[in-house]
């Protein structure tokens, strides 16, 4: 298949860029980045810089790769990383636009590489259980329940891609939060902290920059691993109660 | 230079608790005087770094990757191994011992896998602790299923995603370390030398990936938890990132590589599909639990498959041949998986492959629908169900049990798994090779210390599958921690180490010159174009059965490749500036170099075990023959630059298992 890409180049340390267009023949049981991979061939082996983007474990689950693509984040397929993207669902002759994450708070580094640091930072402040190595009771001694474990679980499935920002208009990273909230908080060995967890990490995303949420929904419709936005519903009740409990 | 184990003296089973209260320990007040480097942040070095940090050791960590979250650990589906004994079926931490001894075909070290035994149970507390959400039951205790190669269930899982969630338990750990100062976090930071001051590892030369600059980092010790080396094969299960860079660094200064051929094939990958795939996808081991793996019995069926004239899932059952089942009737579908690849390739080497290139079989799950399914009817008062209500139903169950892994397969491959048996075929996976660690997992060079993929310590020969989490996070939060402390506690009168001497002056100037050489070729093959026909050289002579006039060809291409690469790479861009394209170029020149003592390895070790099989040493029926009298020792390498590599040999002493032959008859 002959396709037409509209790739946004932006070199390193430089506010501007702007789309290029190049054509690549690509087949149907490629993925998407192994198209990529042909092109970026052809462009060194004709002396041209490859385009940069991320990627690493092209399974779906590492969260490394992220790029708009005709408008949506990873791709038109839903529940799907791009890295799991096959050319299948294009056509021959298909014209495909080619983006990085745009949010302030996911500054671009080149092309379609973007610093996600923020999303670190965000749970550096909060979002985990307090436990060293070796403090552990034993596994079974706390029963967690079967449908409470799978809600956290549902939650736990973030990959941590940033997709959700991408997709808000506010740039809001308020699904990414919320779904680390919701993991903890709904075992029982992550509710003891969940009034300072909530208060730290929601005050750093703002310190980020990020938007508000004006429920608009896109992150939901786009994540990859398909969160809920009930997780964010979750996190503004807790948030309302540690305001109130004064945390 | 003779290799000392360090195994604790004392019966198996106390040699470790023994130990721990008796070595030497560092006073809270020095901790924080003393420096610890930890590379990689997967499941072992984000562990290590984490509990390091807790322990009140100053730890700088580093990664490659943008976050310290996206380590190949979090790839991991399955499970992980604890001898918990749950489900009251028997387990017991000998037993996982022993299923791990035997499993790595006998030629891992008894005193580090009874260790990996023992913690394992601390572990699963460690993470239920943290947060990770494992599966429960209605009840809410832990669930539990079981994987090959054994015949109890110990094996801990969150869905098909385990390995995401407690990497992820991991990191928010490390995070909780680097919020409190104790880590200091480096993204985005890739080793390119270790520092060696007066015989013992004291920093790191990085380079900065955003900026292309190389810096220096010194600290008392060095932790290596950088993973394995599958990608030398270009085509694994590996990320695409994953590479033997720092610790084939180490090696070339000065520590051993321990029994490099040792690869694990993993038996249920999604076959090859064209000369453009950048990377094979793993298909849980798991589904080998319900799964029933089978290739037509006669030529004619096999060509009416390939060229589509008939459906594998009309093909009638007399026809089909449920080859693990029929040799393996103990085990069947459960065979470990050196053995399950294998097979697999013979079958394939029959001729009896089922895709258009011949090298796929069938993993098939009509039967256990309609088992769940039947099952399902009862349990819901179905009285008399028809077949389309039974297949509902048993789907629905599967799909409870594996939608993820049925999803992702049919996104990749476009064929529905609940209607026509999913296509598999063996692919390069895990390396149990890796730098030679003592009992105290640090290398010959004395303040090196290595974790996890990064070491060969415990699984011989062959892993078992869900213990390759087991290991990361057993060295990682359980066993480093402790023994860090007896290089440390001679290290307290040592002040904070200067990167202001010769030896980091002079790895930092190697390594620049070792970058500018690679983007100076300028010649007219990509990186790419090179590690893809390394792959193939590997795959060929040095992969799922070996034979030394292949191993010679095969190091002699290897040679003759790496000399081309060195006058024909083309390495676009400059060395001081974000360039993804020279970071692979430095790391397939470490991989060619690795491939070449991986075949080196495979050449010396005249015998068949686990994942190395060599084609001389077989039975008549075609099982790997082990030869104990002669191999029952680690081949630890060290390289000499342009001369042979030096082997260094540690025997193994089996004091608690009798060595046996592998039997899943």
């Amino acid at each position: 298949m002959q396709l037409t890409l509209k790739i946004w180049r932006q070199a390193p340390g430089n506010g501007q860029g702007k789309f290029e267009n190049y054509n690549v023949v690509a087949n149907e049981h490629m993925s998407f980045l192994e198209m990529l991979d042909v092109l970026n061939q052809d462009l060194i082996e004709s002396g041209k810089d490859p385009v940069a983007f991320e990627h690493d474990c092209r399974e779906g689950i590492c969260g490394t790769c992220s790029m708009v693509i005709n408008g949506r984040p990873h791709g038109p397929l839903q529940g799907t990383t791009v890295c799991q993207l096959h050319m299948r669902f294009f056509k021959d002759g298909d014209t495909i636009t080619i983006e990085p994450w745009r949010a302030a708070s996911f500054p671009i580094v080149k092309d379609l590489v973007v610093d996600r640091s923020s999303f670190d930072r965000i749970i550096q402040v909060g979002g985990y259980i307090s436990v060293n190595t070796g403090q552990a009771p034993d596994g079974n001694a706390i029963p967690v329940e079967r449908g409470e474990a799978s809600k956290s679980m549902d939650a736990a499935a973030c990959i941590g891609c940033g997709a959700c920002v991408a997709a808000c208009p506010n740039a809001s990273a308020m699904l990414f939060v919320s779904a680390k909230v919701s993991h903890l908080a709904l075992l029982p060995q992550g509710e003891v902290e969940d009034d300072k967890r909530v208060t730290a990490m929601v005050n750093q995303m703002d310190k980020e920059g990020f938007g508000n949420c004006s429920n608009v929904g896109a992150c939901e419709a786009e994540c990859p691993k398909e969160i809920s936005i009930a997780n964010i519903a979750r996190l503004n009740r807790q948030y309302l109660r540690a305001s109130l409990s004064g945390e | 230079m003779s290799l000392h184990s360090k195994v604790p003296p004392g019966e198996l089973a106390e040699k470790w608790t023994n130990y721990r209260s008796s070595m030497p320990l560092v006073a809270p007040n020095n901790k924080r005087r003393l420096e610890v480097i930890v590379v990689g942040t997967g499941l072992a070095g984000a562990s290590a770094a984490a509990s390091l940090g807790e322990l009140g050791y100053q730890v700088k960590c580093f990664t490659f990757h943008d976050s310290p979250r996206r380590a190949h650990s979090i790839a991991a589906q399955g499970g992980i191994n604890a001898a918990k004994n749950y489900q009251n079926d028997g387990d017991s931490v000998y037993r996982l011992f022993y299923d791990t001894i035997k499993g790595g075909d006998y030629r891992s070290r008894e005193a580090n896998v009874h260790r990996l035994a023992e913690v394992s149970t601390d572990i699963i507390d460690q993470c239920v602790a943290q947060g990770v959400p494992f599966a429960r039951e209605y009840g809410g205790l832990l669930a539990n299923r079981s994987f090959g190669g054994v015949q109890v269930s110990r094996t801990f899982y969150a869905r098909g995603q385990t390995g995401q969630q407690l990497l992820i338990g991991a990191y928010q750990a490390l995070s909780r370390q680097i919020n409190s100062g104790a880590v200091s976090m480096y993204n985005r930071h890739e080793m390119l030398d270790l520092v060696v001051v007066d015989g013992k590892a004291r920093g790191i030369i990085a380079r900065n990936l955003l900026t292309g600059k190389l810096e220096r980092f010194a600290a008392h010790c060095v932790v290596l938890a950088t993973g394995g080396y599958g990608n030398v094969y270009y085509l694994s299960t590996n990320a695409m990132c994953c590479n033997v860079t720092s610790a084939w660094r180490a090696v070339k200064r000065g520590a051993y590589m321990a029994n490099p051929c040792f690869t694990q094939i993993h038996p249920t990958c999604i076959p090859v599909s064209g000369d453009y795939q950048s990377k094979l996808t793993l298909m849980s081991e798991s589904l080998r639990n319900d799964g029933r793996v089978w290739v037509p019995k006669e030529k004619e069926d096999v060509d009416a498959i390939r060229n589509g004239n008939t459906r594998p899932e009309d093909l009638p059952e007399e026809k089909r041949d449920y080859y693990l089942e029929r040799r393996y009737p103990a085990f069947g579908n459960l065979v470990p998986r050196d053995v399950a690849s294998r097979a697999a390739k013979q079958a394939c080497d029959e001729g009896k492959g089922v895709n258009q290139s011949g090298l796929a079989v069938f993993l098939d799950f009509a039967d256990a629908i309609e088992r769940y399914g039947r099952s399902e009817a009862k349990s819901q008062g179905l009285e008399n169900p028809n077949n389309s209500d039974i297949t509902k139903l048993g789907e629905g169950v599967v799909e409870a049990k594996y939608g993820n892994l049925f999803e992702m397969y049919e996104k990749i491959t476009g064929d529905n798994p609940y209607k026509t048996p999913m296509m598999i075929y063996p692919a390069v996976h895990y390396t149990m090779g890796g730098l030679w660690v003592d009992y105290n997992l640090e290398s010959n060079l004395p303040g090196l210390f290595v974790l996890g993929e990064a070491n060969y310590s415990d699984h011989g020969a062959n892993r078992l599958g869900a213990s390759a989490l087991m290991q990361g996070l057993a060295d990682g939060y359980f066993v480093v921690p402790y023994t860090i402390g007896t290089f440390l506690s001679d290290e307290i009168r040592n002040p904070a180490i200067s990167t202001d001497q010769r030896a980091f002056e002079e790895a930092e100037q190697a390594t620049r010159d070792r970058l500018n050489k690679l983007i100076s070729v300028k010649g007219n093959q990509t990186v790419e174009a090179f590690h893809r026909r390394l792959g193939l050289i590997m795959w060929e002579y040095c992969g799922m059965s070996r034979n030394a006039d292949g191993l010679r060809k095969g190091q002699k291409m290897i040679q003759e490749l790496r000399e081309e690469y060195w006058n024909d790479v083309l390495v676009p861009g400059n060395a001081d500036e974000f360039n993804p394209e020279l970071e692979k170029a430095v790391r397939v020149a470490d991989f060619m170099e690795m491939g070449e003592m991986m075949m080196e390895d495979a050449l010396n070790r005249d015998e068949s075990c686990g994942g190395h099989f060599r084609e001389e040493y077989q039975t008549p029926e075609g099982e790997a023959l082990r030869r104990d009298d002669e191999f029952t020792y680690v081949a630890a390498w060290e390289w000499v630059e342009n001369a042979d590599s030096v082997l260094h040999k540690e025997e193994l002493t089996f004091e608690n298992v009798e060595l046996k032959t592998r039997s899943y008859k």
